[in-house]
């Protein structure tokens, strides 16, 4: 659980951090970014599991586990949310950015004030989906020890081997409450500050088209 | 404190790349088949089969795929179905990703629904005639960028089933690396192996989806 | 006996009733045009008709059979009624060519030769014997609409329904399509159509139905109808078509 929320903080801080980079800053910062994002994405979890946990601990680096997790799968997170970030960042109209130097924001002031609000209430929808993506993620966990649940489950069915469908049946379940909750939580939130009219394409509800 | 590296190694690790993208595949294959099924249910099925297609994708969509795949290798034992390793891997990450696939297909062939399928119907055409025809040829077509998307990401997830001693590229990875203690060297190979697949995998899609463009058609409708 | 036999059809979306009791008669060969306000439910209709949507109540027959029969073979039926829609909605990822002949072929059993064939006769019918091998998202607007009017002549139908067939058309469009519908009339075809193309009701309609709130208004001659009306709303609504469109030939 606290895997969980410390991956996240990590994720979310850096992942806005590398969206504004992509988007705004300049060519080598932004390529940079792009590259983070990329190597991120396209290697497995797991194997950024050993790079941190492990690898250090050849070169006589002991990091504890939990470190070395929330890290791998914090850099990992953030990818994503990056990503993510700078879809809504994007589809925020030009026009807002124009405005608000116009009135004499400077350019950080305008992304802190009038960008990102909107940015965040955009991106939501896909951070629930990357919320969901991220605990079932914390399972991997268990690849470096960590990981309490999964352990009981191993411990129940190391001593009474029939029960392993339901301890793991039961696992399952309990995730998938985890999960639901959050996303539901989520999508309140979502409500809350729902400012009407602003939404992102495709992300909105299919209407009814009624025809005579 | 030099890095060791093995020339040795690397046809160990080019073995397990082989069983990566073996079990890579085949359980895409079996995503796809299954998906299908799933997401004709779910919107042809009226409220008997929607609703177990239904419950079906939600669970396997809302639990983590080491727990599905702990559950296969370790559960399905106590229920008299034993399958080996890697066969308990392909299954749990087929029904993994059959349950993601089916909601693509799903929104693909409503994508196409509604009007063409009313003209379809309107010609005379039953049901059957219509999906076969009309609706799906389209729905593949529109499914593609998901998909694509859906194989990278089993390619990576691929990478799990080493825990249930099956020898792909980690399985090989953590054995050489154990027996060397040169976890870093040996994972950045890995790493890299990895990161050579995707790209490789996706400039590959990218060339499938340009040729069965439709003239004219610019659909590229899935988000992720 | 009528081609088309439509009594008392009644249907329900929800709490609001759309129609509510239309009954009407097509003899073959005969043009009849539907007008009316939007959301009258003009387009329901139509489609109760060849059952895209299911009355509640009421029967449709289509030449002594019933269409809204349970036990009907409701596919059989529906190829021999063809539907042009607003929307076109033609089968985008199929030439034009196919989309005219998929369905001979399919529902027909015709052989791809012959299929073919006919297929291209139809389209030089609607003017597009040209445009074969193009695919819908390479075609206009009209171009499309034509091809869709193709694909329900393949079917060699005894009646062709339009549901507001030019009113998804860029003005200049409309003429082209207007034109195939005019000569379909010409040639015999029994045409139910809703539109609010009123030179089109004046040239080639045998009858004009006007429609509101879920039920028939009036019905007669365009010329009787136009000219004298004997219901205020029906010269009202005339009237306002009129002013709004302009004089169509």
């Amino acid at each position: 659980m606290q895997l969980l929320l410390a991956l996240l903080a990590v994720g979310l801080a850096i992942g806005t951090v590398i969206a504004l980079l992509q988007v705004y800053a300049g060519h080598f910062l932004g390529v940079l970014a792009f590259l983070y994002e990329w190597l991120f994405r396209s290697i497995p979890a797991l194997v950024l599991l050993f790079l941190f946990y492990f690898g250090p601990l050849q070169f006589g680096v002991s990091i504890p586990p939990f470190i070395a997790a929330t890290l791998a799968l914090g850099f990992r997170s953030s990818a994503y949310q990056s990503q993510i970030f700078r879809g809504a960042i994007q589809a925020i109209p030009h026009g807002q950015m124009m405005a608000a130097r116009s009135m004499g924001m400077s350019r950080v002031r305008a992304i802190v004030s009038i960008i990102l609000p909107q940015a965040f209430r955009l991106s939501l929808p896909a951070w629930s989906n990357e919320f969901s993506s991220v605990v079932k993620d914390t399972t991997l966990a268990y690849a470096v020890g960590l990981n309490e649940i999964l352990r009981h489950a191993r411990f129940i069915t190391e001593r009474y081997y029939n029960l392993a469908m339901l301890a793991y049946l039961t696992v399952a379940l309990i995730f998938l409450v985890l999960t639901y909750s959050g996303n539901w939580s989520l999508g309140w939130l979502e409500k809350r500050l729902r400012i009407p009219g602003l939404e992102m394409a495709g992300v909105s509800g299919r209407g009814r088209n009624l025809s005579k | 404190m030099g890095l060791v590296f093995d020339w040795a190694w690397l046809p160990q690790l080019a073995h397990g790349l082989l069983i990566t993208v073996e079990i890579t595949v085949v359980c895409v294959l079996v995503g796809i088949v299954l998906g299908l099924l799933l997401a004709l249910g779910r919107v042809y099925g009226g409220r008997l089969l929607s609703i177990p297609c239904s419950l079906y994708i939600q669970f396997f969509r809302g639990t983590p795929l080491l727990v599905q795949l702990l559950m296969v290798y370790y559960g399905f034992p106590t229920w008299g179905i034993t399958l080996s390793p890697i066969m308990s891997g392909i299954l749990a990450l087929g029904l993994n990703t059959a349950a993601y696939q089916a909601e693509y297909f799903r929104g693909a062939i409503q994508a196409v629904q509604g009007g063409q399928m009313m003209a379809a119907r309107s010609t005379g055409m039953s049901l059957a005639q219509a999906i076969r025809y009309i609706i799906l040829p389209q729905a593949f077509r529109i499914v593609i960028p998901s998909w694509s998307n859906e194989l990278i990401l089993m390619l990576k997830y691929s990478s799990i089933v080493y825990m249930v001693t099956v020898m792909d590229i980690m399985g090989v990875g953590n054995t050489i690396a154990a027996r060397h203690f040169s976890f870093f060297e040996v994972f950045i190979i890995v790493a890299l192996l990895y990161l050579a697949l995707v790209f490789i995998v996706s400039q590959l899609l990218r060339m499938v989806e340009r040729h069965v463009q439709i003239p004219g058609l610019g659909e590229h409708a899935e988000h992720r | 006996m009528n081609l088309l036999k439509v009594e008392n059809i009644h249907k329900r979306y929800g709490k609001e009733e759309v129609l509510k009791g239309v009954s009407f008669e097509l003899k073959r060969g005969e043009t009849k045009i539907v007008i009316g306000p939007s959301g009258t439910g003009k387009s329901t209709l139509l489609r109760c008709i060849n059952r895209l949507s299911l009355p509640d109540k009421g029967q449709v027959w289509l030449e002594g059979e019933e269409i809204t029969h349970s036990k009907s073979n409701i596919n059989q039926l529906r190829a021999k009624i063809g539907f042009v829609f607003q929307d076109f909605n033609l089968f985008s990822h199929l030439t034009a060519l196919k989309n005219v002949s998929i369905a001979p072929m399919k529902v027909m059993r015709m052989k791809k030769e012959k299929a073919a064939k006919l297929a291209m006769e139809e389209l030089e019918r609607v003017g597009l014997g040209d445009k074969a091998d193009a695919y819908p998202a390479q075609l206009s607007g009209g171009q499309q609409q034509r091809v869709s009017i193709a694909r329900a002549l393949a079917m060699s139908p005894k009646l062709i329904l339009f549901d507001e067939p030019t009113s998804a058309l860029d003005p200049e469009l409309i003429g082209e399509v207007l034109e195939v519908m005019i000569n379909l009339a010409k040639d015999g075809m029994t045409m139910l159509v809703v539109s609010h193309e009123m030179g089109f009701a004046r040239s080639v309609a045998d009858e004009v139905i006007f429609m509101e709130h879920g039920v028939i208004v009036e019905q007669g001659p365009p010329q009787q109808l136009f000219s004298n009306p004997k219901h205020q709303r029906t010269g009202e609504f005339l009237h306002k078509i009129t002013e709004l469109y302009g004089e169509t030939s």
